[in-house]
């Protein structure tokens, strides 16, 4: 049966990753992501799953890359401070392929900078805050119904191309309360079990060149070396080959970058005819509507590009609007990070206009029609 | 003809990984002896051992040895242990870890695995040095030993680890050397035995990067002073502490076994879902 709730975003997270049948969470307490943790200490008992309070967040990564080879959809949420400290291990996650969930509801920064205040500024951090060459999954949403949404969806994709995926969602839309429709049934990738052979040679890591291989848990039977080193398709290190550095570097960023078509996901409206192009993510979406409405009853022709996979990047969304459209706007919550994305990909087509909002407020559709009118002129 | 004997615990490596890395003299391969010897004195299956490290020359152990072994981050291997003991309970997890890996940059997860007396045995390999990154002194290096980051000789006090993770809670906790592979092996095996955080501290030879800064450059010179400068604790609870400057205190520090985390999850499961613990995996589907 088809059930509706009134709830905060993160209790949405919460519940999501419980439909997603997570049923490991290892944390740490930091404002604006503390509901989470707290929405699994009550919710994974009850489903026979495990919550552990951890030291830190590095702890809590560590912990969840942990129980994901032990068997478990794992997660955890944090804020801030918080996904600064976890880079390190989701690094780990990365070179190991290891699907696991990572919740930050974005704060004002940098540093401790503004604990109850919303903002978009762990964009780039997301993309490249661990060190070295990888490509990151993650999605950002903009309201309680996508708050549960995603969390299922990076749960699936995270199963799907074992890797970590981060939600990016914020202070508003982790602490606002709206309607939540949860679904009969709810779409969900199983881990696909490796099978044991006897007398043949399992090689845990032999994957092809933009894929991943099915990943078993400790305690299968298959005796497999799982290390953060430049390793081989046995799993063992393999740490002074040049040919072997660039080969499983090279498959770790193809699994993600060569399957964008199924990993991307964009909502486009009133774009055909647009001049002007909104393109937004995450909460300053909830601004656009209203701004794009006001902006065609005076007769300007506006449409709206919003995006839910910040990463990978949707390059050929955005080129397609900026093929018609003459201008984009990209309101964000920070000084300007995903518009660097935008004009990259769109910048020789067509005039990108940053609306730049930090101090923990959301944009108003004013501002962004302000920035409409004035470049209609 | 010298008769080679091949070692009876060979049948627990991985032959496809050998030679290891280790220097020779390394005491590494003393403790992997004497941890196969503790563990064939259990009930334990060695199938149903799951290693877990951190970074350093101890934490490349599980890396040689025929189970599951994961291999993570410096100082972090007993938050991923924790993980993964909570997520499989079954599984019988065992931490290989060394000074610098467990006292200094992961000395916040030893604590509070101490404290958690979540069901680990922890092994940690002692040498009082950064053997892996050439020889800077560690957490433990004796006051005014010498390294390549204490060209002087250390001017800090070093922690006594057996000591500290005993007060962090742990339910059982010794320390022996290389040289005292009989009760090391006997320790390892209550270690593993014991429901609960236990934690083994081997005083080590590194007379690679340890012996070669201070004035013991064989692994033999090395050996010799482990063996003289231990004593037992019993002994050394009568002797005062100006006596005990420098000396490793060898024997049992703490056999204690009482409430531990996997066993207090599983109660809390069965409280909230009235239900025993049936944690479905990721490889199962939802109903």
């Amino acid at each position: 049966m088809v059930e509706e709730r009134f709830v905060q975003g993160n209790e949405a997270c919460a519940l999501g990753a419980i439909a997603a049948n997570c049923r490991f969470f290892a944390g740490y307490p930091i404002t604006p992501s503390t509901e989470i943790a707290e929405q699994m200490s009550i919710l994974l008992p009850k489903y026979g799953g495990s919550f552990v309070q951890m030291e830190d967040e590095i702890a809590s990564v560590g912990a969840i890359v942990g129980a994901s080879w032990s068997g478990l959809k794992s997660m955890t949420a944090t804020s801030g401070p918080g996904i600064s400290l976890m880079q390190e291990n989701i690094g780990y996650g990365f070179i190991t392929e290891t699907p696991i969930v990572i919740i930050n509801v974005q704060r004002g920064s940098p540093s401790t900078g503004q604990p109850t205040m919303s903002a978009q500024a762990d964009m780039m951090q997301a993309r490249w805050g661990s060190h070295g060459d990888y490509e990151p999954i993650a999605l950002s949403p903009s309201s309680v119904q996508e708050f549960f949404d995603f969390t299922v969806k990076a749960f699936n994709l995270a199963e799907e191309y074992r890797v970590p995926v981060v939600v990016l969602a914020d202070e508003v839309v982790g602490h606002m309360r709206e309607k939540l429709i949860i679904p009969d049934k709810v779409d969900i990738v199983t881990r696909t079990r490796p099978e044991l052979k006897e007398g043949e040679q399992y090689l845990p890591f032999d994957a092809p060149e933009d894929g991943t291989t099915p990943m078993p848990a400790f305690g299968d039977g298959f005796n497999i070396h799982v290390t953060g080193l430049t390793h081989d398709e046995r799993g063992y290190p393999d740490t002074n080959s040049p040919e072997a550095h660039t080969k499983l570097v090279e498959r770790l960023c193809n699994k993600v970058l060569k399957n964008r078509e199924n990993i991307c996901s964009v909502k486009k409206e009133l774009c055909d005819d647009a001049d002007i192009v909104i393109v937004s993510y995450g909460s300053p979406y909830r601004s656009v509507g209203a701004a794009i409405k006001q902006a065609r009853e005076e007769g300007i022709k506006v449409g709206s590009l919003k995006i839910d996979t910040p990463w990978p990047f949707p390059e050929e969304e955005v080129l397609k609007v900026a093929e018609t459209a003459d201008h984009i706007i990209v309101p964000e919550m920070n000084l300007g990070q995903m518009v660097h994305e935008v004009e990259r990909v769109a910048g020789d087509k067509a005039e990108v206009h940053l609306i730049g909002k930090i101090g923990g407020v959301l944009h108003k559709p004013e501002e962004i029609l302000a920035k409409i009118k004035e470049i209609n002129g | 003809m010298v008769e080679q004997k091949e070692s009876p615990y060979k049948k627990y490596l991985r032959p496809e990984r050998l030679p290891h890395i280790f220097c020779p003299g390394c005491g590494n391969g003393t403790v992997m002896s004497t941890f196969f010897k503790g563990l064939e004195g259990t009930d334990i299956d060695f199938e149903n051992i799951a290693m877990v490290s951190g970074i350093g020359c101890s934490s490349r152990i599980p890396g040689y040895v025929k189970c599951d072994s994961l291999h993570t981050t410096h100082g972090r291997a007993l938050s991923f242990a924790t993980g993964l003991k909570v997520g499989n309970p079954d599984l019988d997890v065992v931490v290989f870890t060394g000074d610098g890996d467990c006292a200094s940059i992961g000395g916040n997860h030893l604590i509070h695995a101490a404290r958690r007396n979540i069901n680990l045995t922890v092994i940690c390999i002692n040498n009082n040095i950064y053997g892996m990154t050439g020889g800077q002194i560690s957490p433990t290096s004796p006051k005014g030993s010498f390294g390549t980051t204490a060209p002087y000789g250390s001017r800090d006090m070093p922690f006594d680890l057996a000591e500290l993770v005993s007060a962090a809670g742990a339910s059982y906790v010794a320390r022996w050397t290389t040289a005292h592979p009989m009760q090391l092996s006997k320790a390892i095996q209550k270690g593993l035995e014991n429901e609960g955080f236990s934690f083994i501290e081997v005083v080590s030879q590194c007379p690679t990067y340890f012996g070669r800064k201070n004035k013991m450059k064989t692994p033999l010179a090395m050996h010799q002073w482990i063996k003289e400068n231990s004593i037992n604790k019993r002994r050394a609870e009568k002797m005062e502490a100006e006596e005990l400057a420098g000396k490793i205190i060898v024997g049992e520090f703490t056999n204690n076994p009482h409430d531990e985390l996997c066993a207090n999850l599983k109660k809390l499961v069965e409280e909230t879902s009235g239900k025993p613990l049936s944690v479905k995996s990721a490889f199962e589907e939802l109903d």
